[in-house]
């Protein structure tokens, strides 16, 4: 067999409460962020995933769907899942620093009127969850 | 070739005058791993046996792969792997010798893939079964089921009791077995964890029904916490179902399940974790079950 190191090495963090393939979907595009993948780079196979951590492969393929639909990973038949080369999705990041900067900002007048943490998470959850749909 | 694996309508099972199993109407669908979870005494390992054949139902039908697995010929059996939680092994036996009554016993042995399984774990053919641990015991019985190739595992307890690496190569040799074969697997088990990592599909049984039958996926998305602090709302929003309620000082929180979209912001809502709502289910279980009993002790009796 040929030892090929895989171009991730994923875990799975049973306690968190986030969902496996949101996890995995998480962390490849953490890795993607940081140049630890690059474009053309191949995801390990589904195979190998369910060798480095015990998952169900369904939630590995699941995972890898989830990311070609983002445009992060594109599936080349019979060759496996690769991440793509087109940039230009990628190039969301800057919006990314924009929401990220309003954010550091909404903190920050948060602690003033008295806010903690806990209040905070619990109102930015609250709103994430109107509008939400149910799948029918 | 049918798209369910399992399906059962109005299952039914009596050991004497006691119901391990009442009005059991499942599906599962094809490809899945699925939980089977619930107490002790639930009914799980009769849900189980009854799917692989090992017993009649009192009433009810169940199908397997399409047939009716007590009725079936030796055809349905070789599609299908068993696993008692006693994981059966002659014990005097070395590995290799249960491999070769495995190859005598089943045409679609692949010795192989059996040598290659044992081989992983670290376990030698000449190993005699009672010189194994628990853990290793357990491994080779999972690979006699695997070694069958077949179309559905049906596992009852397969990690109980083993220590954490035991335990690990185990589930990990079974999730590479659905990868490389596609083989859908029914297990039981009393650890959440695994039903978070390695199952898409749950089934909860509760008192000898079940409470809960859904993809993993769905179940999380259509389940809400919903807080009032002040225990000032006076009505749920529309389409949901309560499952389970604490309530705190002047506050309450209300597990539901959601039919529609919550749209009513009096209510603070956040998302609960796949534990949580087993969790919920099953103190809802103990609850109902003490109700059945005490309210309704005729129902409880039933005609032969």
């Amino acid at each position: 067999m040929e030892d090929k190191r895989p171009s991730i090495y994923f875990r799975l963090d049973s306690r968190s409460g986030v969902a496996p393939y949101r996890q995995l979907v998480d962390q490849v595009r953490h890795a993607v962020k940081l140049g630890q993948l690059r474009g053309g780079d191949q995801l390990p196979s589904v195979r190998d995933v369910v060798t480095q951590v015990t998952i169900n492969p369904n939630t590995v393929h699941r995972a890898y769907r989830e990311l070609e639909h983002l445009g992060i990973a594109e599936g080349r038949l019979g060759l496996g899942t690769f991440i793509t080369h087109d940039v230009d999705s990628l190039s969301r990041e800057s919006d990314h620093d924009v929401v990220e900067e309003s954010l550091k900002q909404w903190i920050k007048l948060a602690r003033r009127s008295g806010l903690d943490e806990d209040q905070m998470l619990t109102l930015l959850r609250q709103f994430l969850h109107h509008n939400e749909q149910v799948r029918s | 070739m049918s798209e369910w694996v399992l399906q059962a309508d109005s299952l039914s099972k009596r050991f004497g005058r006691k119901w391990a199993l009442r009005d059991c109407t499942v599906s599962i669908p094809q490809g899945k791993v699925v939980a089977l979870v619930g107490p002790n005494g639930a009914g799980k390992s009769t849900l189980l046996r009854l799917a692989a054949g090992l017993s009649q139902p009192t009433s009810g039908t169940i199908e397997v792969l399409g047939h009716d697995p007590h009725k079936s010929n030796e055809d349905l059996l070789r599609r299908i792997g068993y696993l008692d939680q006693e994981r059966p092994l002659y014990r005097g036996f070395r590995v290799r010798e249960l491999f070769r009554f495995g190859a005598d016993a089943n045409p679609g042995w692949d010795m192989q893939a059996a040598h290659l399984y044992v081989d992983q774990l670290g376990i030698s053919l000449n190993d005699r079964v009672n010189s194994l641990s628990g853990g290793q015991q357990a491994q080779v019985a999972l690979t006699m089921c695997l070694a069958k190739k077949p179309e559905l595992l049906i596992l009852d307890e397969p990690a109980a009791a083993l220590d954490p690496v035991a335990r690990e190569d185990l589930l990990r040799l079974l999730m590479r077995q659905v990868s490389d074969n596609g083989s859908s697997v029914i297990l039981s088990t009393h650890a959440l964890s695994d039903v978070e990592s390695i199952c898409d599909y749950l089934v909860i049984l509760s008192h000898s029904r079940i409470a809960l039958c859904d993809d993993v996926d769905f179940i999380v998305e259509s389940h809400r916490f919903l807080s009032d602090p002040t225990s000032s709302n006076s009505r749920l929003p529309d389409g949901t179902t309560i499952m389970d309620t604490r309530i705190s000082g002047r506050g309450v929180t209300h597990l539901v399940k959601m039919d529609l979209p919550i749209v009513d912001d009096s209510w603070q809502i956040s998302e609960p974790t796949l534990d949580e709502i087993i969790l919920a289910y099953l103190r809802q279980g103990v609850r109902n079950g003490l109700l059945d009993h005490v309210e309704t002790p005729v129902n409880t009796r039933v005609l032969p």
